[in-house]
Parts: C-alpha cells; sequence; structure tokens
C-alpha cells in the first residue's frame, strides 16, 4: 500500500456536504421518463430505502448498493464505467452492487470534467483512487467508533468490514449512515497495483442494456415540458453573413411559432468558442418535420464578409507557406544541408490530407432554459466548463447561475470541445423567453464544422554509403496550424535533423479532430520511414529498432518527447505477435508505430487485392498505455481508432468551392462502412505498472501508416495523398 | 393534417399529423419513441431503422401516410425485456461505443436473421452496409450477428 495525501482539507469537505444537502447532485432520472418497458430486477443486492452521500463520488443505500458517479462527459470512450471502477477498486465494493450517476458540472468537487486529448483518465486516476479511498476510510472510521476500536483493528474488502481478531462484521449498507458528516481522512492508503482485483478486468459498459433498448440517453432524446424545438440556417460559405430572410412568410408556415435571426456574439470569446457563424437564421416550433419544412422555404440573403476560398487556393497556400511561411516551431540538430550534400542516397517525398469533419453520428444539440437571472444547459458537451463560461458571458450571468448537465454523448472525436451549439441555444432560449432544444440538422453539421485542417508536409531523408541514416527533415505546413511535432521521433535518432511546423491562414473554422496533427504525422512520417527502409535495403521493423536503439543508447540533441525503450517494446510486441517475416502468398504487410497522448500503439496491417480493390485481412494492435483499467472495453477504444483511420484516410473529404463545403451529407461524404472494415483485429497490450494514460486516439494515427504501407506493397506505389481512393499522383 | 391510426410496438396509436410526415419525426417528436435517431434524414446512415412488418426500412424515408395497417416496430418494442438473441448478443460482445448508431444496427440485424439465419460474412455485410457506425464499431457489430445467429439455431 502505498500512504498518500488525499488534498482534501475541511474546506473540501464543507464542499462535499453542500452537494449533498443542496440538491446538486441531481438524478438523471428525467432521461428515463418515457420508457415501455419494465425494467428487469437489478443484478447484486436490493435497491436501498435510504442513501447516505460519502463523499461526491460515493453514495451508499441501506442494503449495500453502492451509487458512483462518474464526473466525465461519455463520448463512447466507455468512460462512465472505467472511472467509477477506479473508485469502485480502492472502496473495495463488489462491481455488481455499483450503479452509475452522471455527475453534473461541479467545479468546486471534481477535477478535470473534460473529454479530450485521452486525458479522463490520465488526470483523474489520483483523483478517483483518492475518493474510493477516503471514502472505505469514513466507513472503517465509522465502524471503529462503533465497536470502540482503531481502524488499525479493522480490514475491509467487498464492501464487508472485519474485525482483525475478532469476529465481528458489518456491511458497509449498515454503517454508512454513522460515516456521513465524519471529516474527510487528510491521508489515506491507496492499494498497490499487484493487489488490484477489479482494474485489469473486462467489465461491460454499464449503459449496454439502455443502449440496446434504446433508452432515451442522448442530448437529442431529452424531453421536458412545454420545449419548444428549434432549427438554425447558417450562410451557406464561410466568408457570408446572414442579412435578411422571408420573415412573414417563414413566420406563416404550419407549425412555426417564431423565426428570427439571432446573435451569438460576446466579448472575450477563447478558443473554444470556435464558430463558424454568428448570426443564425432560426425557426422555432414544436415538430421538427414542420421546422425542417420551413427551413426549405427559407429565401435569404447573404453578404459577403471575407474572402470566399476554395479548395485549389488552399492547395497553393500551403505550398507558398512551406516555402516562405512562419515557421511556429522548430528544431534543428547538427548539419543536415551538408549531411545531404554528403548522401549516397536522398529521398524526399511530399504528403498532403484534405479537410475533414468530425460527423458524430449525433448531430450537434443542445437544451437551454434561460430566464431572467439563471440559464440551464443539459445536452452533449466535451466541456461542460467551457459552455458554462461561454454562456455566463453570453447572457452577462455569474457563473454560478449557469448549470451544465451533461447527456450521453453520440460521438465526439473533438467536435463538442467547442461549444458553440450550447451557447446559441441559450441565446435562442433567451430570444423565446422559455425552454428550447437545438437540432442540427445533419448539413448543419457537416457545413458548420471545425474540421480538421487541411496539411501539406514534406520529408527528405539522406542514406550514407553504408545505408545509415544520416539527415532527415520535415517541413509541414497546415491551415492553420503545421502538423510537425518537432522533438517527436525520429528527434534524438538522426545526427542531422531539423522539423520546421509551418502556419498558414483560412478563414474555414478548424479545431481538434480526433489525434489532432498526430492523425496526419503519423501515416506521412510511417509511410516515409518505410520508403527509406527499403532504398536503405532493410526490413522496416529492423530499421526503426536501429533507430530507437540510437535514441536509447545515445541519443542526439538534448530532449525528445517520447520513451524510447516502450516505444520499441509495442515494435517487438507486434512483431511477435503478428509473426512479422512470414506472411501468405497474395498477402501484402505493413507496419507502423506511433506515440501520442502518452501512448504507445504499434500496428501491422495484412492486406489483399480483391479485383485491385484492398481488403484489409488482419490487423495486430499491441499497446502500451501504462495499466489497462477495463480489457475489454480498451480493446473496444483501439479498434475504432484503427477503422476510424482506415476510414478517413482511405475515403473522406471535405472539399470547398466559393467558401462553401462541397459534402453536405453523407451521400457525398464517404465514410467507411461495413465492408470495408477489417475482418479482424486483435489487440494486444504491454503490461506494466505505470500510471494509465489515454485510449481514445493513440489507435488511429499508426493505423494511417500501416495501411499505407501495406497499399504501398499490394500496389506497387506509394499513396502520399489522402484520401487514398481517390489518389492520382504516383509519386508526390 | 390527417388522421393516422397506427400499430406501433403492437399498440395501436391515434395521430393527427401533416401525412407527408416521416416515421421518424412521429416516433420522436409525437409518440417520444427517441430510440429510433436521426443521422442523416436521406436513408444514407441506418441510424433510423425500424421494422416494417418483417422488413427493416428507414424511417426518415417513410411517411406516415404510407404506414397504413402494417405493424412497425421499433428498438423499443424488439423484445420486451431486452432480451431479443441479437440485443443478448450485443451486450455479450459489448458492442456499443459511443451507442448512437446502435438501435439502427440492431434492427437491421435481427430483420436479417428473420430472412436468413445463417447469414455468412459477405451477406451481413451486404445488409448492414446501409448502416453507418461513426465510432468504427463494425467487427464487433458483425461478432455479434453472427453469435446471435448460432444461439438463435440452438
Ligand atoms: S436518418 Fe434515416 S438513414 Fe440516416
Ligand atoms: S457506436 Fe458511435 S456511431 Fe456506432
Amino acid at each position: 500500500m502505498t500512504q498518500i495525501k488525499t488534498q482534501y482539507n475541511r474546506r473540501s469537505f464543507i464542499k462535499v456536504s453542500a452537494a449533498a444537502g443542496g440538491g446538486m447532485l441531481i438524478g438523471f432520472s428525467w432521461l428515463n421518463g418515457c420508457k415501455p418497458n419494465t425494467p428487469e430486477p437489478e443484478p447484486g443486492v436490493a435497491v436501498p430505502n435510504e442513501w447516505f452521500e460519502i463523499n461526491g463520488y460515493i453514495k451508499i443505500g441501506d442494503t449495500g448498493k453502492v451509487t458512483i458517479y462518474s464526473p466525465n462527459p461519455e463520448i463512447g470512450q466507455n468512460v462512465r464505467t472505467s472511472m467509477p471502477m477506479i473508485v469502485a477498486e480502492e472502496l473495495d465494493v463488489p462491481w455488481e452492487n455499483v450503479i452509475v450517476e452522471q455527475a453534473p458540472l461541479n467545479t468546486g468537487w471534481y477535477q478535470n470534467q473534460f473529454a479530450g486529448g485521452s486525458l479522463s483518465i490520465r488526470l483523474s486516476w489520483n483523483a478517483l483512487r483518492m475518493a474510493g479511498a477516503t471514502g472505505k476510510r469514513m466507513l472503517m472510521e465509522a465502524a471503529a467508533k462503533e465497536w470502540g476500536l482503531q481502524v488499525s483493528d479493522l480490514a475491509a474488502s467487498e464492501g464487508i468490514i472485519k474485525e482483525s481478531n475478532g469476529e465481528r462484521t458489518i456491511s458497509y449498507g449498515e454503517i454508512a449512515s454513522k460515516a456521513v458528516g465524519l471529516e474527510v481522512p487528510e491521508e489515506v492508503e491507496l492499494k498497490a497495483v499487484k493487489d488490484f482485483k477489479l482494474i485489469g478486468t473486462s467489465q461491460k459498459n454499464v449503459d449496454g442494456k439502455k443502449i440496446v433498448t434504446g433508452e432515451p440517453l442522448f442530448g437529442l432524446d431529452f424531453h421536458r415540458e412545454s420545449m419548444q424545438l428549434a432549427v438554425i440556417q447558417h450562410p451557406p460559405a464561410f466568408g457570408m453573413k446572414v442579412k435578411d430572410f422571408n420573415e412573414d412568410e417563414i413566420k406563416g408556415m404550419p407549425g412555426v411559432h417564431d423565426a428570427f435571426i439571432v446573435d451569438t456574439s460576446f466579448e472575450d470569446s477563447d478558443r473554444f468558442d470556435e464558430k463558424g457563424f454568428l448570426q443564425l437564421i432560426t425557426i422555432v416550433g414544436n415538430s421538427i418535420w414542420e421546422l425542417l419544412q420551413a427551413k426549405k422555404a427559407l429565401k435569404a440573403n447573404y453578404e459577403t464578409v471575407g474572402e470566399l476560398e476554395s479548395s485549389g487556393m488552399h492547395s497553393k497556400r500551403l505550398e507558398k507557406a512551406l516555402v516562405s511561411g512562419e515557421v511556429q516551431e522548430s528544431r534543428k540538430d547538427g548539419n543536415p544541408d551538408a549531411a545531404f550534400k554528403k548522401a549516397a542516397k536522398v529521398i524526399e517525398r511530399t504528403y498532403t490530407a484534405p479537410f475533414i469533419a468530425h460527423n458524430t453520428l449525433e448531430p450537434m444539440n443542445f437544451f437551454a432554459n434561460v430566464t431572467e437571472d439563471s440559464a440551464e444547459l443539459i445536452g452533449p458537451t466535451q466541456t461542460p466548463e467551457a459552455l458554462e463560461g461561454s454562456v455566463s458571458k453570453l447572457l452577462g450571468l455569474p457563473l454560478e447561475n449557469v448549470t451544465v448537465n451533461m447527456t450521453r454523448i453520440g460521438g465526439g472525436f473533438g467536435r463538442r470541445l467547442y461549444v458553440h451549439f450550447g451557447v446559441e441555444a441559450a441565446a435562442i432560449s433567451k430570444k423565446i423567453g422559455g425552454p428550447v432544444k437545438l437540432m442540427y440538422t445533419r448539413e448543419d453539421d457537416m457545413t458548420q464544422g471545425t474540421y480538421r485542417p487541411t496539411y501539406r508536409s514534406v520529408y527528405k531523408a539522406g542514406l550514407d554509403q553504408n545505408n545509415n541514416l544520416i539527415a532527415f527533415t520535415v517541413k509541414g505546413a497546415g491551415l492553420p496550424e503545421g502538423p510537425v511535432f518537432p522533438n517527436r521521433f525520429p528527434a534524438g535518432t538522426v545526427e542531422n535533423y531539423s522539423a520546421e511546423k509551418i502556419k498558414s491562414e483560412t478563414n474555414v473554422t478548424t479545431g481538434a479532430w480526433r489525434a489532432p496533427r498526430s492523425n496526419f504525422t503519423a501515416g506521412a512520417e510511417q509511410a516515409f520511414l518505410d520508403e527509406v527502409a527499403e532504398a536503405a535495403g532493410k526490413d522496416p521493423i529492423d530499421f526503426r529498432l536501429e533507430l530507437f536503439d540510437r535514441a536509447i543508447n545515445d541519443p542526439v540533441g538534448e530532449e525528445h518527447e517520447y520513451e524510447a525503450e516502450r516505444y520499441a517494446g509495442v515494435l517487438k510486441l507486434v512483431k511477435e505477435k503478428a509473426n512479422w517475416g512470414k506472411t501468405e502468398p497474395g498477402v501484402h504487410r505493413g507496419v507502423a508505430a506511433y506515440f501520442c497522448h502518452s501512448t504507445y500503439v504499434a500496428e501491422v496491417f495484412d492486406i489483399v487485392l480483391e479485383n485491385d480493390n484492398p481488403v484489409v485481412q488482419k490487423v495486430w494492435c499491441a499497446v502500451d498505455c501504462g495499466i489497462v483499467v477495463n480489457k475489454d472495453a480498451a480493446k473496444n477504444m483501439i479498434e475504432g481508432g484503427v477503422i476510424d483511420g482506415i476510414g478517413h484516410s482511405m475515403y473522406s473529404q471535405l472539399t470547398f468551392e466559393n467558401g462553401a463545403p462541397e459534402q453536405m451529407n453523407f451521400d457525398s461524404y464517404q465514410l467507411i462502412r461495413h465492408s470495408q472494415a477489417p475482418k479482424e483485429i486483435e489487440v494486444f497490450f504491454v503490461e506494466n505498472e505505470i500510471d494509465p494514460t489515454g485510449l481514445g486516439e493513440p489507435g488511429l494515427p499508426p493505423a494511417i501508416g500501416a495501411l499505407a504501407n501495406a497499399l504501398y506493397k499490394a500496389k506497387g506505389m506509394g499513396h502520399y495523398h489522402q484520401p487514398f481512393i481517390s489518389e492520382k499522383q504516383i509519386v508526390g | 393534417m390527417a388522421n393516422f391510426t397506427l400499430n406501433i410496438n403492437g399498440t395501436k396509436q391515434e395521430m393527427d399529423v401533416d401525412p407527408a410526415t416521416p416515421m421518424l419525426w412521429v416516433l420522436r417528436d409525437h409518440l417520444k419513441l427517441v430510440g429510433t435517431k436521426y443521422g442523416c434524414g436521406i436513408a444514407q446512415c441506418g441510424a433510423c431503422t425500424i421494422h416494417l412488418g418483417d422488413n427493416a426500412v428507414r424511417s426518415c424515408q417513410l411517411p406516415v401516410s404510407a404506414v397504413a395497417e402494417q405493424k412497425i416496430t421499433t428498438i423499443e418494442g424488439l423484445s420486451e425485456n431486452g432480451d431479443h438473441p441479437v440485443q443478448k448478443a450485443w451486450l455479450e460482445v459489448d458492442v456499443p461505443q459511443c451507442g448512437y448508431c446502435q438501435a439502427g444496427q440492431i434492427m437491421t440485424a435481427s430483420a436479417l436473421l428473420e430472412k436468413n439465419p445463417n447469414p455468412s460474412d459477405t451477406e451481413i455485410e451486404t445488409a448492414m452496409n446501409g448502416n453507418i457506425c461513426r465510432c468504427g464499431t463494425y467487427t464487433r457489430i458483425k461478432k455479434a450477428v453472427k453469435l446471435a445467429a448460432s444461439s438463435k439455431n440452438v
């Protein structure tokens, strides 16, 4: 066991009591109002008559049932199961007695109620363990008092407290009422990793049953009596603004209660307020179908207030930026120019990727109820705190008068880090003076995005006579941010190295998209390294391992951002699992490894050609994310990352003409489908005792590299320009 | 507006709506049966899949006026207690990530297995190709469909 300071003190205890007594930990029963089925009896112990708040994460019922609040937004990364598992481990209760509820935004008690950057578990690991451990400690203190003993005379496990030198036992449920109000201990003991019973097992999604029976869970499913519905219309192109529309005609249409232009601008906006259009035509009513008819009948005038950009223009801008753009970050070791002059072989390749949309399957939506002095927001957000701040700025209300509650989220991928749709709902609610749920159509969602930027990078490598890599350079530009991480691999492995991250400009709104920049960089770099290995006459895995040896034994430069041993570790693991070096005839194999969001992933792809079409037969993944909390769910995340990587690099792109996105729905914007998914994916984890790191993003980037490398083998040509399906150029 | 009597999940429902209203919005807005999801509105994503009689259909393309006497089943009515073999297989394989597409996937899969209790991999892919899963749970979905098929056949 490890002794650890809880970081709780008297003050935080007061906050806990306030949370418990002041009704802040509200139940989310409002989402379950319209379920026709009678629920099956729950597993584990009976439903309690009385509940006792132990701390902001834990409530214990008189029967021993335990409610654990999951603090973070659930976007499909399964934190509503894995976060409570961590609490339950340290609290030491049987998992079948645990019920999970979504906590509201409460910055006084929880830390980092944020779903992004694969950070949920990483940042909350200690806080969740401490919440469980303090709960256990308080229950033990209550039992000790009851029996006139010291806590050190007791042991607790599986929800039962025992007297170490005696016969007496008492369950958490029986003692819970006495633990309420005890002071939160300032020091508790955490379990040793080897004593984990729950962490590291596979537990099913706590919402599985609700999902497969269609219970209301998502923002779009939210309903409240007297709530109205709203749809919006934004300008067709970036660089345009709404001027006016046929208001009278629209207001007279069936089912339309109101129609107006809503202004959602406010001072002091920050990066989570990124949005394309500040003024929106809004139509309010009771039936989405009627609102959609009214939307179709809109005749609006727009004015051009900025440049109307096209994809051709974007490519030129990127090319130009690579020559003369502003360098945002860079690194240089040795003298690459001189080394290239000496090199026996020089290889140079250019890689590009288009803008892509997030396309969460649940389109943007939010519920808002704004009154004179308060605002209540309910819906799918990855950043409830940012939304609270923005709504408070928009309405000029103090933060404490704004509440944000989180529903389950039908996909995030970074899209719901941005809060404009919640802000828009608040502005509409204020305007109509009542509760409203705003819904984007798919077209609204796809054409007012915070897109993955378009990128262009040039990689160059020099080999000496003995096929040693003596120089490596990369220059990458993006609209707006460049896709280069100067201190990541291969920094530290090559004597003469330079990396330049270059920015350019666009008025198309962009933002974080699952594994920002890594989602492009990994594919480009790993595909490039395979060509360099080929030119050097080396096996791709051996070639990479040689570079990691250099970083381990004699690193170049002051520092680099990865642990070479762990990087090499996943490559070795995937090599063994995939039986690297042995393939059936007609099977083409590619490998890639990448490190981002503190996690290392290596993947091997086997593809075959059917009528010249590539089919991914099997994918092996080796992952080092430290301690794995929920094994099968962790595999699910990696599988999803692999499929997402294949899908977007192979099929998806958003192009622009005169400022307008040319794809507006899934008929023209291709997403990967069943028949295009790999036939099999196997995921393996490196076992260690390192604190857990993220899983939401790291599975995706290497998939693009491994796919490109397998395609190279299959087709005998490189794949440099995403989406690969429309690849025309043979060499970039 | 016009009056319709619909047979939904075994219950008769009376309503007065615009005859062109797609079943998707009748279910979601008028009946508050929100298990059926909106994803694209143009028959491309499958999130809105329901059963019309024994067939899986896209409810975003099905006007209420075209339904008449035909039986409609939504995810809420697929089984009494969430114990349809396809639902059980989904839980066993722990398919969902965000979960948003899954009602549609399950409705397509259950209709497929009614017609073809032993589908091949290719038949599963063909039948399910209209159902997008943005989170990429495709390999698990296929596993679950096969598991449901094998459990139905015992
Ligand atoms: S909403 Fe009907 S197919 Fe997408
Ligand atoms: S589970 Fe998220 S779209 Fe399928």
